[in-house]
């Protein structure tokens, strides 16, 4: 079954094609990036406004580049929520109407699952069940994931996500929009225990996370730094790198709970954070301690991408998983709202 | 010549299907529902005609101005059907689907098109008849319904929405060049087949899927951080 996934839930606009046999056969992708850099932050507006104007090119452009014709397409799958609604409509109508025009089967996919799994388009894929431990820009938790669409939320952060966390922290250093990539870079040249930031909520059992008092306290910190200093540059490095030490190990600290509480052997990375190395080494060398293993997507499937949303959506159609006639987006969509595929009888 | 057309610009949703001269449509007011029920409509109407995709010509949309939203399903729409079927699409614009239907319906021969661009602005064109097609006099517009720019002539005559939300405004801006108004007034996927089989019979080409995207007139949606 080959499958064509179009993620339109915030501001890349991902096309990627799956065959149930084959694996991943190939995918585009349009960052908007640099359209909401000069903004500070992701204009929703703009961001619908460039899915519509680049989905289709970009489809064209996967076609040539596999050498597929839509006629050949067994199902479509499109990222209906959550995200931002306007974003998300333009995928989803643009998806939904694809699959009516090719008499062929469509499917809305929730945008976190897509993430969830993208560790299983790798060559080593992690077998269920496992721990997930899903970090982006607008979410970060824990989960027991038993099988497709089984999953246990076991914490959540209860304010900023830890992409969040980055990319608010890098703006008060004046490092940009998203910041987080510059701020991991940055800290890369920090030293160890120049600063130590508190790692938030690890003093007392439970999985939940809060990371938005970490930005107040770079805030705090930097405002006793000299800015006249000579070595401001490495001072700015040093609280970058207290920075990203204390999300990184509060976010170690909470997986090995994780781990141990469902007596897992095996964690898996999602989201964006997840392609911070910082993060995947200590991660690696804390499983390691527990003789479990750890899996993550190539970097490019960490942040959003047409390919995860190709693959759940071939999974779910495969089990036989249909949608009405309906062009389907919502902001909202709750992870636990999740079902397993109800296998149809072939 | 068969062509499906489809509207979502505005509080109206609707489809139709021009076959050979003969128009069928599907209408509704159903505000927010157009994701829901667009496709819906498309395939009633498909089935209705006992025609396939594949037998089609052309497609055409509302290409706007409206509710960015609606644009965007309608937009999305049919490039989606025109990517599978490889059909050229016809952009037409709402204001002109407004004004034709004024004059269709009302034998208006100069129409003043308005649609409520909230904000306190209206989406504007003036439309003249021609053997019963509207003709853009300059260009359409977003702006203050205080602004909007006085005609030359008298026997206007006001349709759609704008004339409901900004009726005050509008008339004390335009006094006696307006002689009558309808709020009440949307643009249809019927009239919007109609101006594209014309547009289509005069040369015009229609646009590749790529090009079928939503003439919102409104652009400035978001301050820089620099001038905030
Ligand atoms: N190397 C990195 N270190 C820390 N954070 C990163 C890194 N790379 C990306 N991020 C963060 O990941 C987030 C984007 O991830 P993504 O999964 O696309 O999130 P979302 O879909 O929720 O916006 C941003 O907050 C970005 O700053």
């Amino acid at each position: 079954m080959i499958v064509l996934g179009i993620e339109t839930s915030c501001d890349e606009t991902g096309i990627a094609l799956y065959d149930s046999a084959r694996g991943l056969i190939g995918h585009v992708l349009h960052s908007q990036v640099e359209l909401h850099a000069e903004y500070g932050g992701v204009v929703p507006e703009l961001a619908s406004r460039d899915h519509i104007r680049y989905l289709s090119p970009l489809i064209q452009q996967l076609l040539a580049e596999t050498g597929l014709r839509l006629q050949q397409l067994d199902g479509i799958a499109y990222t209906a929520g959550p995200g931002l609604i306007g974003a998300l409509m333009s995928g989803a109508a643009l998806g939904r109407a694809l699959a009516w025009s090719l008499g062929i089967p469509a499917l809305e996919v929730h945008h976190m699952e897509g993430h969830l799994l993208a560790p299983m388009l790798e060559h080593r894929p992690p077998a269920f069940p496992f721990i997930a431990l899903l970090v982006s820009g607008g979410h970060t938790l824990l989960a027991e994931v038993t099988g497709v669409g089984e999953y246990r939320l076991m914490g959540q952060s209860l304010d900023d996500a830890a992409g969040e966390a980055f990319d608010k922290t890098a703006k008060i250093m004046g490092l940009g929009y998203p910041g987080g990539p510059a701020l991991a870079k940055l800290a890369e040249q920090g030293r160890r225990e120049v600063w130590r930031f508190p790692r938030p909520m690890t003093d007392r059992p439970g999985l939940d996370f809060s990371f938005s008092g970490l930005k107040t306290f770079a805030l705090t910190t930097l405002q006793n730094l000299d800015t006249s200093a000579s070595d401001y540059q490495q001072q700015l490095a040093d609280v970058a790198r207290a920075f990203e030490d204390a999300v990184v190990d509060t976010l170690v600290i909470k997986s090995e709970r994780a781990l141990r509480e469902a007596e897992a052997q095996r964690l898996v990375i999602a989201g964006g954070v997840g392609a911070n190395l910082h993060l995947r080494e200590q991660l690696a060398v804390m499983v390691q301690r527990h003789d479990a293993e750890l899996f993550y997507p190539r970097i490019e499937f960490c942040t959003d991408n047409g390919a995860m949303i190709a693959h759940v959506g071939c999974l779910r159609l495969l089990a036989g998983e249909t949608q009405p006639l309906q062009i389907a987006a919502r902001a909202r969509w709750s992870m636990e709202d999740l079902r397993a595929p109800e296998q149809v009888e072939k | 010549m068969k062509l499906l057309a489809l509207d979502t610009a505005t509080e109206a949703c609707s489809v139709a299907l021009y076959v050979d001269g003969e128009i069928s449509q599907r209408y509704r007011l159903a505000p927010r529902e157009h994701s829901h029920l667009i496709l819906q409509m498309l395939d009633d109407c498909l089935a209705e005609a006992e025609l396939k995709l594949s037998q089609l010509d052309a497609l055409a949309f509302g290409r706007g101005p409206g509710s960015f939203m609606g644009l965007r399903i309608a937009a999305g729409v049919v490039q989606g059907i025109s990517l599978a079927q490889d059909l050229p699409i016809v952009p037409v614009s709402t204001l002109a689907s407004i004004a034709h239907i004024q004059m269709q319906q009302r034998g208006a021969m100069r129409v003043l098109a308005a649609i409520d661009a909230r904000m306190a602005e209206v989406y504007w064109g003036a439309f003249i008849n021609n053997n019963g097609l509207p003709v853009l006099q300059g260009q359409e517009m977003v702006l203050p319904p205080e602004q909007v720019p006085i005609p030359d002539t008298e026997g206007w005559s006001g349709a759609g929405t704008g004339w409901g939300s900004y009726a005050d405004l509008l008339v004390r801006r335009l006094g006696d060049h307006v002689s009558t108004s309808q709020a009440e007034v949307f643009p249809s996927a019927a009239s919007i087949a109609e101006l594209a089989v014309v547009g289509l019979a005069s040369g015009e080409q229609g646009v590749a899927a790529a090009q079928a995207i939503p003439v919102y007139l409104r652009d400035q949606v978001a301050k820089k951080a620099a001038s905030r």
